[in-house]
């Protein structure tokens, strides 16, 4: 990430007590991981306090980084270590969708099966098997406000229905902008299992904004 | 290989944003792409959503949080 260190000098700086370098690693870093810890927790006060008892384990816990990972894999350790104790804690339950019902609504929210409504094509017979009954609706283009305060509610609101392990991945990738191999460490999971979740997970948002245009047109 | 058709083309759009899919997949997919308008559309929605995520307003740490983390860095130095 920009205007970081190497980890070396990173850990160094850390451990020498330099004041200026946790403020950067604070400013860099705590912002995706809120957003991570929120893939585990029921709140965002949850999520913040998490993040909290992070970096308190980061400031005792320096002096033992052994730089078998990256420093920012092993905050993300912790992070997701303390997130996921303290989820299990507040049985957090991912809420049940009309989605995984089978309503009309587009996207799924388990891991298998369509992302798509199948209902939304031809089926096999027709002389068009598979292809489109009516192609998806246009959105407006950006000019027209794509992304209006509305739209950004809905998907962060959206963002809190997926499953964890999808949301964590989306999160990652498209929100914060980490490589697929970097999200691949910290989860510790393999690339075809974050590609799968971050397609489902896309296929699922997109359905949403698609909702929502929908209802938004006159 | 047979044709794709609109229903396998949704599902491989992330494999193919993420240049997961070999050549020959590749090629059906962009063929796909040319001719049906309606799967264009899904693709270049399914961008703007990534887009859309992007612009997401990032988080911080509260101002009360920050604080209380250095003031406890500086006190253990």
């Amino acid at each position: 990430m920009e205007g970081i260190p190497p980890d070396e000098v990173l850990v160094a700086r850390l451990r020498s007590g330099e004041e200026s370098a946790f403020a950067l690693l604070l400013d860099s870093w705590s912002g995706g991981m809120l957003r991570l810890a929120r893939s585990f927790v029921s709140t965002e006060e949850s999520a913040a306090e998490v993040v909290q008892e992070t970096w308190l384990a980061v400031i005792e816990g320096i002096d033992r980084f052994e730089g078998r990972s990256s420093l920012k894999t092993w905050i993300y350790r912790i992070l997701t270590n303390q997130a996921k104790r303290r989820g299990v804690r507040e049985h957090k339950v991912v809420p049940v969708s009309s989605i995984q019902t089978g309503s009309s609504a587009e996207g799924s929210l388990d891991d298998t099966g369509p992302t798509v409504d199948p209902a939304r094509f031809r089926p096999a017979g027709d002389p068009y098997p598979g292809h489109w009954w009516e192609f998806p609706a246009s959105w407006p283009t950006p000019e027209q406000g794509l992304l209006g305060g509305e739209a950004r509610i809905l998907l962060s609101q959206a963002l809190v229905e997926l499953p964890e392990r999808q949301r964590a991945v989306i999160v990652l990738r498209d929100v914060e902008g980490y490589s697929s191999d970097e999200v691949c460490d910290l989860l510790e999971i393999s690339q075809g299992n974050q590609r799968v979740l971050l397609h489902r997970a896309r296929a699922f948002l997109r359905g949403k904004l698609e909702e929502y245009y929908k209802e938004a047109k006159p | 290989m047979t044709d794709l058709d609109c229903q396998e083309f949704v599902e491989q759009v992330t494999a193919f944003l993420e240049g997961g899919l070999d050549p020959a997949e590749e090629q059906r997919f962009v063929d796909h792409l040319a001719l049906c308008d309606g799967c264009d559309r899904y693709l270049d929605q399914v961008r703007q959503t990534v887009h859309a995520l992007r612009e997401l307003p990032k988080e911080a740490l509260s101002p009360e949080n920050r604080q209380a983390l250095l003031n406890i860095f500086r006190a253990r130095h």
